[in-house]
């Protein structure tokens, strides 16, 4: 395995009251894409979105222990969220294109980040990111339409576009094709399988397939707590715990 | 069995029908409300839109407007236009002598006629010498009288006009002198202390300088509230007492507004009285709660995913706010910025507190400057004794029914303008 570049060490997460993470350790390696699976509520989501602190916006949840990515604690006072987001990108279970332009969309992020001295520049972001997103044949010519008229598997690929136009180091993803039919979700796939070459990839889903096909590792979870975490060809074809294999198989969940 | 199945049937459709004939009783009972109401006022208020005039030949005698021959425009407008204008009525009735009754003659006029013909003489001075047709505003009661409802048949004691000066006037009518024209001072001109001169323009001026002030505050200050108090504030047991508060103070009576407007504006702070500066800052206080809420419900129907996805590529919560939140909830903040405004605009009794019930003849051109607003000069107007009033005041609830109808069609027009989907 390779090193890790994103590390948590005894995680817990507090909703009020509830604790949705149990002291959770994990190592996400670089470069490679982690899939996190588990029945419904089991804290995979709420794990991914402490990577980019997207909790922060949740006024009662509470954060304990340590996630850091490359070394740097996430919740160390001095960190600045708006920066970290643009380290770590997110995409999310609906197709989200802001109302805006398909241009507009990729570009926004740059723009705030100050990351385009001129419009040329900026026009070279928006160009690379939509052809790395796999979009850039398709919009082209429909730049100015608004982003939300396109289908929703090339809404989800804009929204990849749009995460990566701020060149993260990370980039998680949450169910990303829970909402697109087949064929959307095989070129999400494949577009994955691209850009981990180029990002470190964690990805939630629901479905067994998908996580064997685009993911080098697996991590289970069950009630909040990391059951097992490794290598996903042996936790598909070896798993050591009774509840992964039951998991995996169908029998629950 | 299946017998009591079809009788539950039948009573879940008559139940059903039932429902639904009471639905359109309601709705054709409210139809019919604002048809009696809307016709009633427009019956009422549309003959006020006509004025009657006597058309006469009037000899601008140059001894009598310019003895000197200066043209000075000072001196001009000091002369005797009433006595002009008289002479030309003596010319109509050469049987009138005297003093007193070339005097009643003259007073079947309005004193506006004097004032039209010292305009027209000042527009063009090149008519002075001439004989001219001039077409002389009637006065109120004569007016009346041409309409058929001057009360002919009272004792002249009981009546306005004298058995003269209804022969006079019928002489007139007799001889086709008598005209009937679109009354345009009514929406030019100001107060008036006589109705057939009293026009509504002061009073729509003070209004537009009135709601200019309470849209200028009610507008910024109940957006940033409802921005904080949606997208910031924590939600806590005080922002909910301030919420609840907030509703309430949108349930206060207007009168209250206006109380609070006299202690705290003219009182504490020494705004002046009458001023629209003052009334427009009650109205905003009366407005706010309905910005406020409008807003908070324009800005929640904003979908969670779109601070969603600004947040995550690294927008600041304000980023979010402003570039993508604010934009996508601008139609519905608009629609009840609308709203509110509209009922500002019909509001009376707050602004009577604050002294906006002033007899205003000159439009105020600003803030500071004394004003009345168009739902007090219906107020002022259906107060006033004169008979004359009546349409006019019908005829100002028709303008102030035509401002608010146009502010409610905007709003919806803004509302399916710029309604996204998403």
């Amino acid at each position: 395995m390779t090193s890790a570049k994103i590390s948590a060490r005894g995680l817990s997460v507090y909703y009020g009251e509830k604790q949705a993470l149990f002291d959770v350790d994990l190592d996400i390696p670089e470069h490679r894409v982690t899939a996190l699976i588990g029945p419904s509520g089991c804290g995979k989501s709420t794990f991914i979105r402490c990577i980019n602190r997207m909790n922060d916006v949740i006024e009662s949840c509470r954060v304990e222990g340590k996630i850091a990515i490359d070394g740097e604690d996430l919740y160390a006072p001095y960190v600045d969220v708006v920066a970290l987001r643009a380290r770590v990108g997110m995409v999310f279970q609906k197709p989200n294109p802001f109302p805006k332009s398909v241009y507009e969309n990729v570009a926004y992020g740059p723009r705030i980040h100050g990351l385009a001295e001129s419009r040329a520049a900026l026009d070279e972001i928006v160009i690379r990111s939509l052809e790395r997103a796999g979009l850039w044949g398709e919009v082209k010519d429909r730049l100015h339409d608004p982003g939300t008229s396109l289908s929703g598997g090339q809404q989800q690929r804009l929204c990849i576009a749009r995460a990566i136009a701020v060149s993260p180091e990370v980039i998680l993803m949450d169910e990303p094709c829970s909402a697109l039919d087949p064929i959307a979700t095989a070129r999400i796939e494949e577009l994955i399988a691209e850009l981990r070459e180029s990002f470190t990839i964690a990805i939630v889903t629901h479905s067994m397939q998908q996580a064997a096909r685009v993911s080098q590792s697996t991590a289970f979870f069950h009630l909040g707590r990391v059951i097992e975490f490794g290598e996903t060809a042996q936790i598909f074809t070896d798993p050591r715990d009774t509840k992964t294999r039951d998991y995996i198989t169908g029998r629950f969940g | 069995m299946s017998d009591r199945r079809g009788k539950v049937l039948r009573k879940r459709y008559a139940a059903e029908r039932r429902f639904r004939r009471t639905g359109a009783a309601a709705v054709i009972s409210a139809l019919v409300a604002l048809v009696v109401l809307l016709g009633s006022v427009l019956w009422q208020g549309m003959p006020a839109f006509l004025e009657h005039r006597v058309r006469l030949e009037v000899t601008l005698d140059e001894t009598v407007i310019d003895p000197d021959g200066t043209r000075d425009p000072m001196l001009m407008e000091e002369a005797n236009y009433t006595g002009l204008l008289r002479d030309a009525l003596v010319a109509q009735f050469p049987e009138a002598s005297g003093r007193r009754e070339k005097r009643a003659l003259g007073a079947i006029l309005s004193p506006g006629a004097a004032y039209d013909l010292r305009d027209r003489v000042l527009d063009d001075p090149s008519l002075i010498g001439r004989t001219i047709a001039f077409e002389a505003l009637l006065s109120d009661d004569a007016d009346l009288l041409v309409r058929g409802l001057g009360g002919r048949d009272q004792p002249e004691t009981e009546r306005a006009l004298s058995d003269a000066q209804i022969g006079w006037l019928d002489a007139l009518a007799e001889r086709g002198r008598v005209v009937s024209a679109f009354a345009a001072r009514l929406l030019t001109s100001g107060d008036s202390r006589e109705p057939e001169l009293a026009g509504v323009w002061s009073a729509v001026v003070g209004s537009f300088w009135t709601l200019l002030t309470t849209l200028a505050l009610s507008f910024p200050l109940g957006v940033a509230a409802a921005i904080y108090l949606e997208e910031l504030a924590p939600k806590n047991r005080w922002t909910h007492w301030l919420e609840i508060n907030i509703n309430n103070l949108a349930a206060v009576p207007s009168i209250v507004f206006g109380l609070l407007g006299l202690a705290i504006f003219l009182g504490f702070f020494g705004l002046p009285r009458s001023a629209p500066l003052a009334g427009g800052m009650v109205l905003a206080l009366m407005t706010l709660p309905t910005v406020i809420i409008a807003g908070r419900a324009a800005i929640r129907s904003v979908p969670p995913s779109i601070r969603e996805a600004a947040l995550g590529v690294g927008a600041s919560q304000l980023q979010s706010v402003f570039h993508h939140v604010l934009p996508l909830a601008m139609p519905g903040v608009m629609t009840g910025t609308i709203l509110g405004m509209a009922r500002a605009l019909g509001e009376t009794a707050p602004l009577l507190m604050i002294g906006m019930v002033a007899f205003i003849v000159d439009a105020p051109s600003g803030p500071l400057e004394p004003a009345t607003v168009l739902p007090v000069q219906v107020y002022l107007w259906a107060e006033s004794p004169e008979r004359a009033f009546v349409p006019r005041t019908s005829a100002a609830i028709i303008v102030l029914l035509a401002f608010l109808v146009l502010m409610n069609l905007s709003a919806v027009l803004l509302r399916n303008r710029f309604e996204r989907r998403w």
